[in-house]
């Protein structure tokens, strides 16, 4: 069915009517994500493509379009001083005496998508020092010597070194850049040019030199028609499921606390290509679990149990060992565990324990499977009598902290990585331990998607949100963020977000800042639970900006929450139903009623696990 | 106001000057942002603009570059935090003051001070959600940080130690009087800082600095001869004391110095300034400000590299300079007096004043208060300011003098720099003591190099050279600076080293101990094997050359190893 917006929409629309007829029985056929998947490719390929994007013609065949095609000169400049900058406005000004369109770019804000969208790159950098890369160089050449960027060989570029040679080293980072440049694939246009101090005269010439090279048209077979946008059209999604999972390309794993952090939070962008994998804000990725094999071996000594013999899981039988690594949760004991393992062994000390359900809890806390074995040996039973009494791995859960159509073929996961010690003993959560164990450009992650319909955008891109992501509950937020800033609409956004620390703890605090000074994340309110002598939380953040809140919510904001079940998400309920008395003049049973309507209408979810 | 005549360099649109020009005059004399900045919680840090304008009162931002990109990649913000320096004209505090200022340092700074080359305090790592309350604390001790930076009349310095006789008191009561006399006026600092609402406000809140203040800092210096502890010529303005009987009969007046440049751009660069003529005691305040009125005129609003006073001397000279200031004031100076200076270097240890009292100059290593195993010098200072009953003297050499100590309340004051391990190392040589660093890494954002945390360790291995050709008493001036700005003023040390990189400095040699010749570049871009080397042979050298009394400085370019450095226009030639 076609709404009457819809038909609006499409009298305006740069098709003829045939094509708009062929447009509309294609779409009529998709479900909503397929839809949503397809506004995000055509989105995505608008930048990829540029300036040169194909037109659909009535007959439906893609064309040329008939003017002269455009294309991207991206001028990144790098210094402390400033005098790269002005050689790059210089150029830049030249260029557009000539009708060249070219973008200016700080080095520090250079990304990938930059420098997949640029099709002429010119870059110009200052240094001074013994051939370490200016701070302001130096994410780009991180960048381009991370996993990230596997290939340019839609590029052209040259680079111009401004020097001081009464270093010793004198431009060895931009003779550094221009061969990693070329080992890309990308083509060099240019020589590399070394200035010394005395820059002026010889940047000027040098900028006389390259205008011709980058206004040239580029030649055929560089327009960039990267063989990851054709397999997407491809396919729409491939079922990976835990037992099938795809193994992702760990292409970033980073710290994201600081040095004095009680925590070690990380950042983990997975690599998506070839997977056919296409998700939503909102959604999460299953990690494939599997235990340490030292935590494994550790069970196994302390038990005495055959660690070759055969054990039945699924269907298969493979050995006891293998069953524990991949099969079997060997970590913290549940009540009912307990007490299938206490009938099992027949030892009166653990039956009698069991009987009372508060000294099983006691006794259990602080405790993993290893303990319970140790202290009361499995002696009656075999392998396989044992491992039918374990319960199975579950894999984990992360939401997904990206947008796939700011991150295209990426996946970024927020991941706290789970340490503690009891009875003398480290324990490490199982998953994120394995991630974090992981190196960046060697290693993969058996990966899945999770689909989780219950945490979506509004469909209106206008609706104001609310979300409140405290820890690692802010990871889909950065998604939503990405996302919402890529569709645009204008809807506000507002962030409330807490952890211990505001130094070493603020995760993505850099992130936030920009997405503020760019206007897209409209406020943020932070609570650090441990700068001060109060305990501080983003409930109670909430409750001090109550008025607003429910200003917001007046206009129709949707609310959201992720992160942990346990106070957190009911401390934020329990404000949220306050700022509704408070503020909107409500009763106690009218203030659960309108929040429960909120629920109902999905104004409020919650991810919470 | 009192300008007429000339069409001045300030009538250029401020839309073709500098941008920070436009900044302040948009600030409402200083306010800008700021209220919005410091409760700002999502940051560490202020807007630049408004990092701009804490300047004015003192308050640097920088950030730990050490952590800075560990943070980037950790998408942490940088560690920002804050440097606050005291306006302390004369750089004279009491006991008690000392103790409030050591409180604060515990509380807020890192348990760390240090003592300045302007003679003040500074404090370090301080957090934008304490830095109010560190302001009020140094409030309520009777202290600011008001004009401490920025485009202003920076703390005025003169010869230490106001007890050593009556000229030094009346010279630091000079010192002081300039300080209040040229301060801002405005009531940023009060709202801001110290939450104290200024009502409305007027128009002509600054009715001698206007609302674009002056187009650089302006520094201003009193020395009392035969002492130059203060390098008098490597500021704006200068007044040497011309004591006569021991009475002060006036100043002479020298205008233009300055120590910043810029590696390599030889339009920049150290200058000393010039004697100009002489007044008496009662016209300084009145020269002091026509002076800065001329500067706040005439300097350069558009290129802030070439914005400084000395500029302008240099560009339009004294003679014109002198016309200027007496067609403002309707009267000229009075012809120069001659005056001998011996030494910029301070004197440590006892000495006794005038008036019979006993004041102990504490070598401070670099200016860093700090408490080392073995050297206490944080506690022991406090322990001392517990008991004292006289003041202390900051000097621009990084020390500090415990002045005015009775006879019968020495032994107590010997006994507490002993127990606490920091008197006067006597096995110390004396380039050790005649050394000064700036503060540079990690936190200072111009710092191309080490200072403060490489020159002592630099010093132990020439102490083999110094100790070894019998040179360990002989005091030899070595300074260190991060970067070319000079803030320990390097052109004027016998042996300097300034930062151009990591571990690499451009190594001057050869100005006199006396403060009145620049050094000149020896060496440019060497790392730590070959600065030993070099000096090695240079020192031996001199040891065995010099004549009778001669100073390093003074050897060199009598040797021609360098030549002698007398205008500072050349010094980049």
């Amino acid at each position: 069915m076609v709404s009457a917006w819809e038909r609006d929409e499409w009298t305006h629309a740069p098709f003829d009517a045939a094509a708009v007829e062929r447009l509309r029985s294609l779409i009529a056929g998709l479900d909503a994500s397929q839809r949503l998947w397809l506004s995000g490719y055509l989105a995505g390929s608008a930048v990829v493509f540029g300036g040169h994007t194909p037109s659909l013609s009535s007959n439906g065949a893609l064309t040329q379009s008939a003017s002269a095609p455009r294309f991207t000169v991206t001028i990144l400049y790098g210094s402390q001083s400033g005098n790269s900058e002005r050689v790059a406005r210089l150029l830049h000004d030249k260029l557009k005496e000539r009708q060249i369109e070219s973008t200016l770019l700080d080095m520090m804000d250079c990304r990938k998508s930059h420098l997949q969208a640029a099709q002429k790159l010119v870059v110009i950098v200052s240094t001074r020092g013994d051939g370490e890369p200016p701070e302001r160089a130096l994410p780009l050449h991180e960048l381009v010597h991370s996993p990230k960027i596997s290939r340019l060989e839609h590029l052209s570029y040259c680079v111009l070194a401004l020097g001081d040679s009464s270093y010793e080293k004198v431009c060895e980072t931009e003779r550094q850049l221009d061969a990693r440049l070329e080992a890309l694939g990308a083509k060099r246009i240019r020589t590399l040019e070394e200035c010394d101090v005395e820059f002026e005269m010889p940047a000027r010439r040098w900028v006389d030199e390259v205008l011709p090279l980058v206004g040239a048209q580029p030649g055929a077979g560089t327009i960039p028609q990267t063989s990851e946008s054709e397999s997407r059209t491809a396919k729409i999604s491939t079922a990976y499921t835990r037992r099938n999972p795809f193994h992702a390309n760990i292409l970033v794993n980073q710290r994201l606390t600081g040095r004095e952090s009680s925590k070690d939070v990380r950042h983990i962008e997975l690599s998506l290509e070839g997977s056919h994998i296409h998700y939503e804000p909102g959604d999460a990725i299953g990690v494939v679990p599997r235990n340490h094999p030292n935590a494994v071996d550790a069970l196994l000594d302390g038990s005495k149990l055959d660690a070759a013999a055969p054990v039945r899981v699924d269907s298969q039988t493979v050995d006891l060992r293998r069953a524990l690594l991949d099969h079997f949760d060997i970590g913290p004991v549940n009540p009912p565990l307990l007490t299938r393992y206490a009938a099992a062994v027949e030892s009166p000390q653990l039956t009698e324990l069991c009987e009372s359900p508060d000294r099983m809890r006691r006794y259990l806390y602080g405790r993993h499977l290893v303990d319970v074995l140790r202290e009361h040996p499995p002696t009656m039973l075999n392998a396989a009598d044992f491992a039918q009494l374990l319960r199975p791995l579950a894999p984990r859960l992360y939401s997904i902290a990206s947008s796939q159509r700011a991150a295209t073929d990426e996946a970024h996961l927020t991941v706290s990585v789970v340490e503690y010690d009891s009875f003398q003993v480290r324990r490490r959560g199982v998953v994120s331990n394995l991630l974090a164990s992981l190196g960046a450009g060697s290693a993969t992650a058996p990966i899945y998607l999770h689909r989780n319909a219950g945490f979506r955008l509004p469909a209106d891109p206008r609706t104001p949100v609310v979300m409140v992501g405290p820890g690692t509950g802010v990871a889909p937020f950065r998604a939503f963020l990405a996302e919402r800033e890529i569709v645009g609409g204008g809807g506000r956004n507002w962030l409330f977000f807490g952890d211990r620390t505001f130094e070493s703890d603020f995760l993505y605090q850099s992130e936030w800042l920009d997405a503020r000074n760019r206007g897209v994340l409209t406020r943020i309110d932070v609570a650090f639970s441990r700068d001060q002598a109060d305990k501080i939380y983003v409930q109670d953040r909430l409750r001090e900006n109550g008025a607003a809140v429910w200003a917001w919510l007046q206009e129709g904001a949707h609310f959201y929450l992720c992160g942990d079940a346990g106070r957190m998400a009911s401390d934020v309920h329990a404000a949220l139903l306050d700022i509704a008395k408070n503020h909107g003049a409500l009763t106690d049973e009218q203030a659960i009623e309108y929040v429960t309507r909120m629920q109902r209408d999905r104004r409020f979810q919650k991810d919470v696990y | 106001m009192d300008v007429e005549g000339p069409v001045l360099p300030r009538s250029i649109p401020i839309e073709k000057q500098h941008s920070n020009e436009r900044l302040k005059r948009d600030s409402r004399f200083l306010r800008g942002t700021l209220e919005q900045s410091l409760i700002d919680p999502v940051t560490g840090a202020v807007t630049a603009s408004d990092g701009l304008l804490t300047k004015f009162f003192g308050i640097y931002q920088q950030d730990d570059r050490e952590l800075r990109d560990e943070r980037r990649r950790a998408k942490l913000e940088p560690k920002y935090q804050f440097m606050v320096r005291v306006r302390l004209p004369g750089g004279v505090c009491t006991p008690a003051q000392w103790l409030a200022l050591d409180a604060l340092a515990q509380e807020y700074a890192g348990n760390t001070l240090r003592l300045t080359t302007r003679q003040t305090f500074q404090f370090h790592h301080i957090s934008k959600r304490q830095l109010r309350a560190h302001i009020r604390g140094i409030y309520a001790a009777g202290l600011d940080t008001i004009a401490a930076c920025g485009d202003d009349n920076r703390n005025v310095i003169c010869t230490a130690n106001p007890l050593q006789s009556p000229a030094h008191a009346e010279v630091s009561n000079l010192a002081r009087r300039i300080g209040e006399r040229l301060l801002p006026r405005t009531g940023a600092y009060r709202e801001v800082f110290l939450g104290t609402p200024s009502g409305s406000l007027p128009d002509d809140e600054e009715p001698v600095y206007g609302s674009t203040y002056l187009p650089r800092t302006f520094k201003i210096a009193l020395a009392v001869p035969p002492q130059n502890d203060i390098d008098v010529f490597a500021h704006d303005l200068g007044f040497v004391a011309v004591v006569e009987g021991g009475e002060i009969a006036g100043y002479t007046v020298c205008v233009g110095g300055g120590m910043g440049m810029t590696h390599k751009v030889s339009a920049t660069f150290p200058r000393l300034s010039e004697v100009i003529g002489f007044c008496t005691s009662s016209e300084v305040l009145e020269i002091a400000e026509q002076s800065m009125c001329i500067q706040r005129d005439y300097g350069d609003r558009v290129d802030r590299a070439h914005a400084r006073f000395k500029y302008t001397i240099e560009d339009r000279g004294t003679n014109w300079f002198c016309d200027e200031l007496a067609r403002r004031r309707g009267r000229a100076l009075q012809p120069a007096r001659p005056f001998i200076f011996e030494t910029s270097a301070d004197r440590p240890g006892w000495m006794q004043g005038a008036d019979g009292r006993w004041h102990y100059t504490l070598f401070i290593e670099n200016g860093r208060l700090s408490d080392l195993p073995g050297r206490s010098l944080l506690t022991g200072l406090r322990a001392i300011a517990g008991v004292h009953r006289g003041v202390f003297a900051l000097t621009t050499n990084q020390n500090v003098t415990v002045a005015g100590i009775t006879d019968a309340d020495r032994p107590a004051i010997e006994a507490l720099l002993r127990t606490h391990g920091i008197a006067n190392d006597i096995r110390a040589s004396a380039l050790r003591q005649n050394s000064m660093a700036c503060v540079a890494l990690p936190t200072c954002a111009l710092a191309m190099a080490e200072a403060e945390r490489y020159l002592p360790s630099l010093i132990n291995r020439l102490d083999d050279i110094v100790f070894d050709a019998g040179l360990a008493d002989t005091p030899i001036s070595i300074r260190m600076s991060g970067c070319p700005n000079g803030c320990p003023r390097p052109y004027l040390a016998e042996i300097a080293l300034v930062g151009k990189a990591p571990g690499r400095y451009n190594l001057y040699l050869g100005a006199s101990v006396r403060g009145d010749r620049l050094n000149a570049l020896y060496r440019e871009n060497i790392a730590e094997p070959q600065i030993l080397d070099e000096l090695g042979i240079l020192l031996r050298r001199y040891a065995e050359e010099r004549e009778p009394g001669e100073p390093f400085g003074d050897f060199t370019v009598r040797t021609s190893i360098v030549p002698a450095m007398l205008a500072g226009r050349d010094f980049q030639r």
